[in-house]
């Protein structure tokens, strides 16, 4: 009885706990400005189902594909378990699934396949970190935070995984010595191998087997209440982010109306601006980018595609568009806490530009767009940092010289360059 | 080659003049007018208009930039004043169909115009080429023979990534009964040039190498006779790449409308 208040209590503290951060982290998101997702539910739909659920972007490089799939896979049924884990702990039955049979005993099987292609694909993943040091888990970003929250992660699964079969192992034990209410369920085809390790006692068995079962269930919840701190958190947003994807051509960038208001009424003195919201031209802060950019900060697991993909970090560039999303969500909870102390309003005299995100990484961007196709869950750096350009471009008029007389070319002569437009058409009469 | 002489360009101020109205515009570009390299391509475009009977027309001195390079440089004011003129000046022609030159042109003009009243059927001149083998009305017969040269073709990101057209130019080539291979970063996971995004007209940030270099070393890796292109961009950076690598007298940068046009003896 104890246990089972314990365990209801144990529950209730961390959803409620996930709750309260969850929230925060919207609320985070929310501080960004509008942008409209609303459109085409059903291609959404489809996307996020394709992109996300079937993780169609990542086959792009098989190994981690795999590994990755084992992972998720296992992730997603290994829950069924959770929920017979969660009513055991309630009512304080034992297997309460168990009545379903040979589909029981199928269903545990297929579990602990599953635990073990996690486990060993953890540990692959912790080598090819750690050991094999695979340049896409370096560079600049990858300080020592980010490097220890991909370890903890794996770790954990690993210890999660390891706990569920060692419980398996020690309540099979137990049915094979009829002991107390460990009835006769499941089959075993893994965790049968760890049971010469286990001592035969009752008694040592037990705790064995309830020490594992919470630990599982613990760890479970310990490990839901990291996510809001961690690159992990992905394991959600993926969903929410490729649902509220970019579904123009990639190379179509946004027409900012707050312009066209201008530029009309330049042109055309009659004419009557609609209403737009103000605010500065591009983004120096968190706040001056879209919703959606920082839902892609939250969703970032720091993979590394992006920044492997990138023209200008292959060649040795400051920028890492991996960098940009790190820096994003870096910015976006440093404000969210400056709100939570000081609130709404609260100017701690930094910014995501310069403060984060120096100008030299982001003019060498190309806008070639691999980072955003090599992304497995739709980020999409560039935008961010298009709008970064276009507060030092609009609002500092600080391009660099270079651009300066280019964009001069363009507005004097309509062409990059100092030509006359009155050359224009001499290619006709050349050759 | 000699280029022809007897090769007259008309505009749309002559056209609507003499109260007719082309097929479509052929949107030519600040590359196309005015760099020297891209004016070829530009004629030879010209040229397979002309050689399979389309009426077409291009703006002339009408024309401006699109504002691509101001907008990718943050500058939407500029961007959006250049924009507004050429679709005044389009929409005052009645313009329906426009084919570019270029893949920036084109992206911009595609899906950038619209939302600020400049609606067009917007096709870059690989798809014209494409299209025109597909209905049978260009060959690669007449001309010059690319059988058995090893052609690569390096996607523009703007006409790639940017707008999923990967398969177009490669129609251009492969009715060459030429050897076509592929950089292995081709399509989808193609590398960029390094001057989209403005970065054509700036020095690039310090790195341990420049992006065209890098590219163009993946493009000689494969021994190729022809650098192929459709991008006056990636045109000029993988030109200067391979005159870098001191490879310009054994490798060709081609933009795919010359090697259609060559093929065709145009």
């Amino acid at each position: 009885m104890i246990s089972q208040i314990l365990f209801i209590a144990l529950t209730i503290a961390a959803i409620a706990l996930f709750s309260i951060n969850l929230k925060k982290i919207i609320r985070n998101i929310r501080l960004g400005r509008d942008a409209d997702r609303s459109d085409q539910p059903q291609k959404r739909l489809m996307t996020m189902l394709r992109v996300a659920f079937g993780q169609s972007k990542m086959v792009k490089r098989p190994t981690a594909a795999i590994l990755h799939a084992f992972v998720y896979v296992g992730f997603v049924i290994i829950n069924i378990e959770v929920l017979e884990i969660m009513i055991d702990g309630v009512f304080g039955t034992h297997r309460i699934f168990g009545g379903l049979g040979g589909l029981y005993n199928g269903l545990i099987a297929g579990f602990e396949i599953l635990a073990l292609l996690v486990w060993l694909s953890c540990v692959i993943f912790l080598i090819r970190r750690n050991v094999l040091k695979l340049k896409r888990f370096r560079g600049i970003e990858m300080t020592t935070w980010p490097r220890s929250d991909a370890n903890y992660i794996l770790i954990t699964e690993i210890l999660l995984m390891s706990a569920f079969l060692l419980m398996n192992a020690a309540d099979a034990k137990l049915q094979a010595l009829g002991s107390g209410h460990y009835i006769s369920a499941g089959a075993f085809p893994v965790s049968q191998w760890l049971q010469n390790l286990l001592p035969a006692s009752e008694s040592s068995l037990v705790a064995i087997e309830r020490g594992c079962w919470w630990f599982h269930i613990t760890g479970i919840l310990a490990f839901l209440n990291y996510l809001p701190y961690s690159k992990h958190f992905h394991i959600i947003f993926a969903f929410p982010n490729t649902y509220y994807t970019n579904l123009d051509p990639k190379g179509k960038f946004s027409n900012m109306p707050s312009v066209t208001n201008e530029v009309k009424a330049m042109l055309d003195p009659s004419f009557i601006p609609t209403e737009t919201a103000a605010g500065r031209f591009g983004a120096k802060d968190v706040n001056d980018l879209s919703w959606v950019n920082l839902m892609n900060a939250y969703t970032c697991t720091e993979c590394g595609r992006c920044t492997d993909s990138c023209p200008a970090n292959i060649t040795g560039k400051l920028l890492s568009p991996r960098k940009i999303m790190m820096d994003t969500r870096d910015r976006v909870t440093e404000v969210g806490k400056n709100i939570d102390k000081g609130g709404e309003g609260f100017d701690d005299g930094k910014s995501l530009l310069d403060t984060y995100i120096s100008r030299e990484e982001i003019w060498a961007c190309t806008s070639c767009n691999a980072c955003t196709e090599a992304c497995p869950v739709n980020i999409d750096p560039l935008s961010i940092i298009v709008e970064l350009r276009r507060y030092i471009t609009m609002e500092e008029s600080q391009a660099g010289n270079s651009l300066n007389n280019m964009m001069g070319n363009i507005e004097n002569n309509g062409a990059p360059w100092k030509y006359s437009p009155a050359d224009r058409f001499n290619w006709a009469n050349k050759g | 080659m000699t280029e022809q002489t007897n090769f007259t360009v008309p505009t749309m101020a002559e056209m609507i003049a003499r109260g007719e109205e082309p097929e479509i515009l052929f949107w030519v570009g600040c590359f196309g007018s005015y760099d020297e390299r891209a004016q070829r391509t530009t004629r030879d475009i010209c040229k397979i208009l002309q050689h399979v009977g389309i009426k077409y027309a291009v703006l002339g001195t009408e024309e401006s930039c699109t504002g691509d390079p101001a907008k990718r440089a943050g500058n939407e004011f500029l961007f959006q004043m250049q924009a507004m003129t050429n679709i005044e000046v389009m929409n005052g022609y009645n313009i329906k169909k426009i084919v570019t030159g270029c893949p920036h042109c084109f992206n911009t003009i595609k899906n950038e115009y619209p939302g600020l009243g400049g609606s067009y059927e917007v096709i870059h001149h690989s798809q014209l080429i494409q299209q025109l083998i597909d209905d049978g009305k260009l060959k690669a017969e007449g001309g010059e023979s690319f059988k058995g040269k090893k052609i690569t073709f390096h996607d523009p990101c703007y006409l790639g990534r940017a707008n999923g057209i990967y398969e177009a130019p490669r129609a251009a080539l492969e009715i060459l009964d030429a050897q076509l291979v592929e950089m292995k970063r081709c399509k989808v996971n193609g590398l960029c040039c390094g001057a989209g995004g403005a970065q054509m007209f700036k020095e690039p940030e310090p790195g341990k190498k420049d992006i065209n270099i890098e590219r163009v070393e993946e493009a000689l890796s494969l021994n190729p006779a022809i650098v192929a292109t459709s991008c006056p961009f990636c045109m000029t950076m993988l030109s200067d790449g391979v005159k870098i690598k001191e490879q310009s007298e054994n490798v060709d940068v081609l933009d795919i409308a010359e090697i259609t046009a060559r093929a065709n003896g145009l």
